[in-house]
């Protein structure tokens, strides 16, 4: 082919026509696709009558999107893309997995000082009231679900488990709290433990039927548990309030110490003026704190006979059982424990919220949370808590996304094409690192050197 | 436990298999087999394709449940196990008994140390108080878990392998992912070691190391049990072998008799039932013409 030669940035005749050639093409199929979808608007008149009305323009938008990525894609991209490749295949792949950097090797640590660093950087900025949006929506929810995913990842990236119901033990945490606070009058810092015990139960009565499936039946199975807890969530109505949910949940405290206006409260007690800002901060502070635990716990684990065996599992069932491990007590402690950190997340949510509602806990919670998993490698930390930020900041980000009404006009509204985005970058992601964003793992124990395991040799488990 | 009183068979029997059945549907894999292997002996398990032998592996490993018949294990204590009624993780656990596949079987995503190290699970896991005590740091399982590497570098030089000691198992060649195999099976601490098929695939070189280390392995007071098409490692090495064809035993004794048992020829020829007597005839007129 003439443009497999050619320099790239300087384009040939050719490239440009064939740019332009596959640019048309590729407004074309778009101007097919899109016309239902997007040409066209259904709604329903006063008179509940149907109307269809046209929007060429919006229509437009996505064609000449379409086309001029295309275009840019042929003449720029690929040629780069095909540079880039041939000057890493002269590199021998062995240094690369050899020699990671320092910010490499010590990313959990700075990560740990910046966001130790992050709520007093924030409050310096915008001060206390404007930090709220930056705390909650961009630190709170999105440790929620790197504690999430980390718990998750036992199961899943450790065990080599496929679990689609994994927020159901989210949900039992959660509503422990509510309604154990709510009844008993219980403190947060008793409810925590116990959530956590209760949704690690919950996982034992669910391992134990199910854990001799594998593949996709187990995966069918904890998906339909998912789906279940929802349910009695939602039809138990004496207990749970239904869909209405359980609200007024007493807010965690600080010692003893609550963040309310009254005389006792924190702000008060330390004569700060009043602001619910103080809440969020201890919030951000105390889910990063159960991170942490979650991730010590994990990299002690896996270093422990018990995590080795899940890895182990992970790549091979059979081999594991003629080596004289049970592989039914140790796919139950995976399932438990990794319960047991969705339970601690459950309980936390239910005590930043304020009220719990089983609207919360649907499948589609699952599998965000799978996809993180998926998308960070499966096993890494730091590969899940990247994925995390980018999938959780990304939503976030949407919703700050004015200028696209600009763009697509004001009827637009960018939350809307959240899913969208989201698949568009799982499957860009999984194009580019099919491994997930960290594809290595990291050896548990070494002779001489620790040498990183190359993704391709490791096996994703079958059940 | 299934543990039973020993008086009843000879001290120096490691495993029993009496009347040995396994049907699958309408295929009977194994009939009626019975055999016996020494300890401190290599025992072959012979025979042409398709005969039985990983399914008769299979049944004294736990993997399959035999329709019918026997296997009791007697370890060196005096403790009798039957395998048929225990589950295939405490064949390995309590009775001793590892065993490695006829297509490798390893963890390739762990590093061959870490092979190693999980075949010791179940000593690691009683050591760390099952992982509660190994997660407050207790010192004795910061001493086990030294031991158990101490254990596995051992294996390793053994199987020729140390310095791949940090590679994944996966990027092995072939014949050192077989000697893997052999090395984790080993670090369980088994009384009876079952290969299945140890050295198909190895090069002549890496056949002969093979060899050697069965029977240092032998000499070190473990048994095995061997299935092996490579005829040259089971006259070679083993004290004693078994035939097995259609899932019936058909010869039983040393290397030589074996050899020389025309019904064992005839198996391997492919010969029809009714030409046996021929070949007996051809064998005899043979070794008639040999001694001349
Ligand atoms: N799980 C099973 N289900 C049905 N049939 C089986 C099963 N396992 C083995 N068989 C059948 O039992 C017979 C014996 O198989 P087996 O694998 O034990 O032979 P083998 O002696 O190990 O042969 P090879 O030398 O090829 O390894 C074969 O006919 C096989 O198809
Ligand atoms: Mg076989």
């Amino acid at each position: 082919m003439a443009n497999a030669i050619s320099e790239p940035g300087k384009a040939p005749a050719s490239l440009l026509g064939q740019a332009i050639k596959e640019a048309v093409f590729t407004g074309l199929l778009t101007f097919g696709l899109f016309l239902l979808y997007i040409g066209f608007k259904t709604d329903q008149d006063i008179s509940n009558a149907l109307i269809i009305y046209g929007r060429p323009g919006l229509l437009a938008i996505f064609v000449g999107i379409a086309a001029v990525g295309r275009f840019l894609m042929v003449l720029f991209v690929h040629p780069w893309a095909k540079a880039r490749k041939d000057a890493r295949a002269e590199v021998p792949v062995h240094d690369i997995e050899k020699s990671p950097s320092l910010f490499h090797k010590h990313f959990l640590k700075i990560a740990l000082v910046a966001l130790l660093l992050y709520p007093p950087v924030i409050v310096s900025i915008y001060g206390f009231q404007g930090s709220l949006k930056f705390v909650d929506n961009f630190g709170i929810q999105i440790l929620i679900y790197v504690m999430l995913a980390w718990g998750l990842n036992i199961v899943v990236g450790l065990a080599g488990l496929l679990d689609l119901g994994y927020v159901a033990f989210y949900a039992v945490g959660a509503y422990s709290y509510a309604l154990l606070s709510s009844h008993f009058g219980l403190s947060f810092w008793l409810l925590l433990p116990i959530s956590g015990i209760l949704a690690a139960f919950w996982g034992m009565i669910l391992g134990f039927p199910v854990l001799r499936l594998r593949g996709d039946y187990l995966a069918i199975v904890t998906l339909a548990f998912g789906e279940i807890i929802r349910l009695v969530l939602i039809n138990w109505t004496d207990v749970t309030q239904g869909t209405f949910g359980v609200s007024s949940i007493p807010k965690a405290t600080l010692f003893g110490i609550p963040f309310d206006a009254s005389p006792g409260g924190f702000a008060k007690m330390f004569g700060l003026p009043m602001s619910s800002a103080y809440y969020k901060i201890f919030l951000f502070y105390l889910i990063l704190a159960l991170c942490m635990v979650t991730a010590y716990v994990t990299i002690r684990l896996r270093r422990m006979p018990i995590g080795r065996a899940w890895e182990a599992l992970r790549e091979d069932e059979i081999a594991c059982r003629s080596l004289g491990i049970n592989t039914v007590t140790t796919k139950l402690t995976a399932f438990s424990i990794g319960a047991m950190f969705g339970g601690f997340a459950g309980s936390f949510f239910a005590a930043r919220q304020g009220f719990v509602s089983p609207e919360s806990f649907v499948f589609m919670e699952s599998a965000v949370i799978l996809a993180i998993v998926v998308l960070g490698g499966m096993g890494s930390l730091t590969g899940i808590a990247v994925a995390a930020i980018v999938m959780t900041g990304g939503t976030e980000l949407l919703r700050e996304m004015e200028f696209l009404k600009h763009i697509f006009g004001p009827d637009f509204t960018p939350e809307l094409y959240r899913m969208l985005i989201f698949g568009l970058a799982m499957v860009i992601v999984m194009i580019l690192k099919p491994r997930g964003f960290v594809g290595s793992r990291e050896p548990s124990a070494f002779l001489k050197e620790k040498k990183a395991v190359s993704g391709s040799f490791t096996k994703e488990g079958h059940g | 436990m299934a543990s039973v009183d020993t008086s009843m068979t000879s001290k120096d029997t490691i495993l029993k298999v009496e009347h040995l059945s396994m049907r699958f549907g309408g295929l009977m894999a194994i009939n009626d087999f019975s055999f016996e292997a020494k300890r401190g002996e290599i025992t072959a398990l012979i025979g042409p394709n398709g005969a039985g032998k990983t399914t008769v592996f299979n049944c004294i490993t736990g993997f399959y449940k035999p329709t019918m018949g026997m296997i009791s294990l007697h370890q060196k204590s005096g403790k009798e196990y039957l395998l048929e009624r225990l589950p295939d993780f405490m064949i390995t656990r309590e009775a001793k008994v590892a065993r490695t596949f006829q297509n490798i079987r390893l963890f390739s995503g762990l590093t061959v140390l870490e092979n190693l190290l999980v075949a010791q699970h179940n000593k690691l896991m009683k050591a760390s108080g099952y992982t509660i005590l190994g997660l407050l740091g207790s010192p004795l399982y910061k001493r086990e878990a030294k031991k158990a590497i101490e254990t596995a570098a051992h294996w390793l030089e053994r199987a020729d392998l140390i310095d791949r000691a940090d590679d994944p198992a996966g990027d092995l060649p072939y014949g050192a992912q077989r000697r893997l195999e052999i090395a984790r099976a080993m670090c369980t601490g088994p009384e009876l070691l079952c290969l299945d098929e140890p050295a198909a695939g190895l090069n002549p070189k890496e056949s002969l190391a093979l060899n050697t280390l069965l029977r240092s392995i032998r000499d070190e007071g473990t048994s095995l049990l061997l299935i092996e098409h490579d005829m040259s490692v089971v006259m070679e090495i083993s004290d004693h072998v078994v035939v097995l064809e259609y899932g019936q035993k058909i010869s039983d004794g040393t290397p030589d008799h074996v050899k020389n048992d025309p019904k064992v020829i005839a198996a391997y020829l492919g010969v029809d039932d009714e030409e046996v007597t021929e070949v007996i005839a051809e064998v005899e007129s043979l070794d008639g013409g040999a001694k001349a």
